[in-house]
């Protein structure tokens, strides 16, 4: 869903991009002063998994190799690309696994729809359900049924203090 | 000769459950009363036993026996005394025998119980029991065995097993690796027992289910007996939910207590199983209705407690080639299949016998709204589980790994939750059987009018988000319908007993435990549902590289970086602890000290923020990196967590309400004794 991006322009678009990069890219790391926050970078690493970590976001991934990643995605910044274009680039160097949902596409559609049909169904279900037991008589009157509220003779001295008011 | 000792009372404890299996069964089938009595002393066996084994193992955690591969994977010398104890679920063989042994324990606790009028469940209880001890018993004696030794094989060839093979010698480690650095947290060391006895104790109410699906006796008999066994589960879990919450709060430092993690979300799944179970029973016990239902959500939740156990210990999680790989695994996922599928059918055997007593009357009847609750509860489950399985079957089918986070579960399950709140400020004023949408408006529009004074002030202070205001009003009508229900009942009780409020609070409290203690949790829920909205919609977060004296602020803070100081512990540790000014609106507050633990045996580095708490908000900070040698300047991470403390208080004031509506109803017994004297002596004169 986040990722609409078609996969060859994607592909082509970033080659052109790294090559096009590799200039500023090489002036980032020669220490010239940044002009990209760590918010900025964050706002980007958020939305990324660590690619080889269990389900851990890049902004708060404490390792070596994430800390690289999100340099890596500071110079990205600094050479100007968008935040969906960091993503695909990811995506192209690590798979799926590093968005936050899978992109809905082929296969992946399945974990946006299996659950919507699921509830629907369930909800067809027990609207049939209680239609069906409305309509139904009942069965035999249940021996363990307890005295409705309104006739618990407790709460019926509640309600007379209440109107007493 | 310890571990030999613990080893035997685990094989022994394995025959005597073997044993009262088919002691049960043949008892049972037989109408032998001396071989279901033996099956039950069996099984009662297996607790001491179990007992045993743990002691053991304990000795050898605090000894350091570090020749036990277990013991020197979890401790190490410079390890303090507590930690050593609690290193015995530290790690996954030590987690199944305290897992088991917690079960034997509830088990035993269920056994002992008076039997009188239930005499034909006791043999299946004993079955269910003993089935899940011994699968327990199996996987830990055969498979993930934390007694086994470590022994050296001719050149170095290390290998584990109980008892040296031939030619071996034993392989003395003089230390430990350590506990994992993440386990070091009082919310870790007490998180795992919680939830593992919350797993646990379910198994009880499942017992009873499937001795009801067996004998045919299926009434609410079984549900009676386990209400109070249902609610110490639920409270166990919930609590290990919440001390998981708190701990991935103060030690994973990413600002929040809730990732949507898979392992987090098998502890969620037969929480709300659990929790739609405990309010459906309650149709059940009062129309008659939803008998299959009820038989079904207890065979979910048990089987989502091993699904539960299961994800988090085969290593299914980071792949499913690991799975395959996993000793434990293959044979968790054959056991779930076969309890679920021979639970299954045990209730469609039964399916008919498990017919409605009475019908629907109404579609805004207290059982119907009931209902809608337990499909929320369902949605939700639908939600979690296919989140976690979907990328198993991702990997499986496409052999593309892919990752399901926090939005896709945070934008699924957001409506059912605004659901259920809606759901619990309607159903407690709804009527059982006949409601109407004049009587139900009747009750209701007090405290709805109420409630809207909450989101109006809200959007007056300047929240002009119509989900954050929305959400406001749905925990304010919450709110306001239990009090205005529980300050109904105690105002009118105070009048009609010239008691104080305190006294009428009390002992209407005391008389009708399970709805009054519902509503504590319910007001637990709403603090809950505050804090997770100030969360979710106003937390707001900055990052900043400071220099001595520099400051970097958010909203109304501002925060000073002040000093540095690096310096090494006796118990492993290199600690980075920074000095922090707070400074709110311009003045000075105090300061904090966020730090970064480096775990020198393991690697292991821990974060742990400087936080500065207050009921209306926490200032979190993390230090994320400094330069090690000038100290000059330093990297933090600063969150502004709005409201989040209340979603501590919701928790405790939850935890309250579960033992006021589990503990047992004495005055109400004595009160019954006492009529029944008098009459009894009324009818003697």
């Amino acid at each position: 869903m986040r990722n609409r991006f078609p996969h060859r322009t994607a592909s082509l678009l970033i080659s052109l991009l790294v090559i096009f990069s590799i200039p500023i890219l090489v002036k980032a790391q020669s220490g010239s002063p940044t002009s990209v926050t760590d918010d900025e970078v964050n706002s980007v690493a958020r939305e990324l998994y660590c690619p080889v970590c269990e389900n851990i976001p890049l902004d708060v991934c404490g390792t070596q190799a994430c800390a690289q990643w999100r340099e890596l995605i500071r110079q990205k910044l600094e050479a100007g690309w968008s935040k969906d274009q960091i993503k695909v680039y990811f995506v192209e160097q690590y798979g799926d696994r590093v968005l936050a949902t899978p992109p809905a596409r082929g296969f992946n559609w399945l974990i946006y729809l299996f659950p919507p049909l699921l509830i629907l169904l369930g909800g067809i279900i027990l609207y049939r359900s209680i239609k069906i037991w409305k309509a139904a008589p009942p069965a035999r009157e249940n021996p363990n049924e307890e005295v409705p509220l309104e006739k618990d003779p407790y709460f019926a001295q509640i309600e007379d203090e209440l109107k007493k008011r | 000769m310890i571990a030999n000792i613990g080893f035997g009372a685990l094989w022994f404890a394995l025959v005597v459950a073997v044993y009262s299996i088919g002691s049960a069964i043949y008892g049972a089938r037989r109408k032998l009363t001396n071989w279901v009595d033996s099956a039950r002393n069996a099984m009662l066996l297996t607790f001491p036993l179990l007992t045993i084994s743990v002691i053991c193992l304990v000795i050898l955690l605090v000894n350091g026996n570090f020749e036990v591969d277990y013991v020197a994977s979890v401790t190490s010398k410079s390890m303090p005394l507590y930690l050593k104890i609690t290193a015995l679920w530290g790690g996954q063989a030590g987690s199944l025998l305290f897992w088991t042994w917690a079960m034997s324990a509830f088990a035993f606790a269920a056994t002992l119980r008076n039997w009188e009028r239930d005499r034909e469940f006791l043999p299946w209880v004993v079955v269910v029991c003993s089935i899940t001890l011994s699968f327990f018993l199996g996987l830990i004696i055969f498979v993930e065995n934390p007694l086994a030794r470590i022994w050296v094989l001719g050149g170095n060839l290390a290998i584990k097993s109980m008892f040296p093979p031939t030619g071996a010698t034993l392989l003395f480690q003089t230390d430990g690796r350590g506990l994992n650095p993440l386990l070091r947290h009082p919310g870790m060391i007490i998180h795992p027992p919680m939830l593992y006895l919350g797993f646990v104790a379910f198994v009880i109410p499942y017992a009873f289910a499937v001795a009801a699906l067996i004998t045919g006796r299926t009434d609410d008999r079984w549900i009676r007996i386990t209400r109070r066994w249902t609610l110490v589960a639920w409270l166990f879990l919930t609590l290990g939910l919440l001390l998981g919450a708190r701990w991935a709060y103060d030690v994973l430092g990413w600002g929040g207590y809730w990732g949507w993690d898979p392992v987090e979300i098998s502890a969620l799944m037969p929480w709300l199983t659990g929790t739609a179970f405990l309010h459906s029973v309650m149709i059940q016990e009062k129309r008659g209705l939803f008998k299959r239902w009820n038989m079904l959500l207890i065979i979910l939740t048990y089987d989502l407690v091993l699904f539960g156990t299961f994800l988090t210990r085969s290593g299914v999680l980071s792949s499913v080639h690991a799975f395959a790989q996993s000793s434990i695994g293959p044979l968790f996922f054959g056991f779930i299949g076969i309890t679920f599928i021979g639970s299954l059918a045990l209730l469609l055997n039964r399916w008919n016998d498990l017919k409605s007593e009475t019908h629907m009357t109404s579609w805004l009847s207290r059982e119907a709204l009931f209902l809608l609750n337990n499909f929320l509860f369902i949605g939700i489950l639908i939600v979690c589980f296919w989140g976690v399985i979907f990328p198993l079957i991702s990997e499986l089918v496409t052999g593309q790994k892919v990752t399901v986070g926090p939005p896709f579960y945070e934008q699924a399950t957001a409506p059912l939750f605004a659901g259920l709140l809606m759901l619990m400020g309607i159903a407690p004023l709804a009527a059982w059987q006949h409601s109407t949408v004049k009587t139900l408006g009747k009750s209701i529009w007090k405290p709805a009018g109420i409630s809207l004074i909450i989101p109006l002030i809200a959007y007056l202070l300047g929240v002009h988000n119509w989900a954050a205001l929305f959400g406001f009003w749905l925990i304010a009508l919450v709110a306001s319908v239990t009090i205005y229900e529980y300050g109904r009942a105690v105002i009118a009780r105070a009048r009609s007993h010239s008691q104080s409020w305190w006294r009428a609070f009390w002992e209407l409290t005391g008389r009708n435990r399970r709805r009054y203690g519902g509503y504590i949790i319910h007001l637990g829920v709403v603090l809950i549902g505050l804090g997770v909205i100030g969360m979710q919609m106003f937390q707001t977060e900055t990052q900043g590289t400071l220099a001595q004296g520099q400051e970097l602020k958010l909203d109304q803070y501002t925060i000073r970086y002040d000093s540095i100081a690096i310096f090494d512990t006796t118990d492993g540790r290199n600690i980075a602890r920074a000095v922090v000014s707070i400074y709110k609106d311009g003045n000075y507050v105090g300061e904090i000290y966020p730090r970064r633990d480096y775990y020198i045996e393991s690697q292991q580095p821990m974060t742990i923020p400087g936080l500065r708490s207050t009921l209306a908000d926490d200032l979190y900070v993390i230090l994320v990196d400094w330069q090690a040698i000038s100290s000059s300047a330093a990297t933090f991470k600063v969150y502004h967590n709005p409201l989040v403390n209340w979603l501590w208080i919701g928790g405790l004031i939850l935890i309250i309400g579960t033992f006021v509506a589990a503990w047992p109803e004495r005055e109400i017994q004595t009160s019954r004794a006492k009529s029944h004297k008098k009459q009894l002596a009324g009818s003697n004169a």
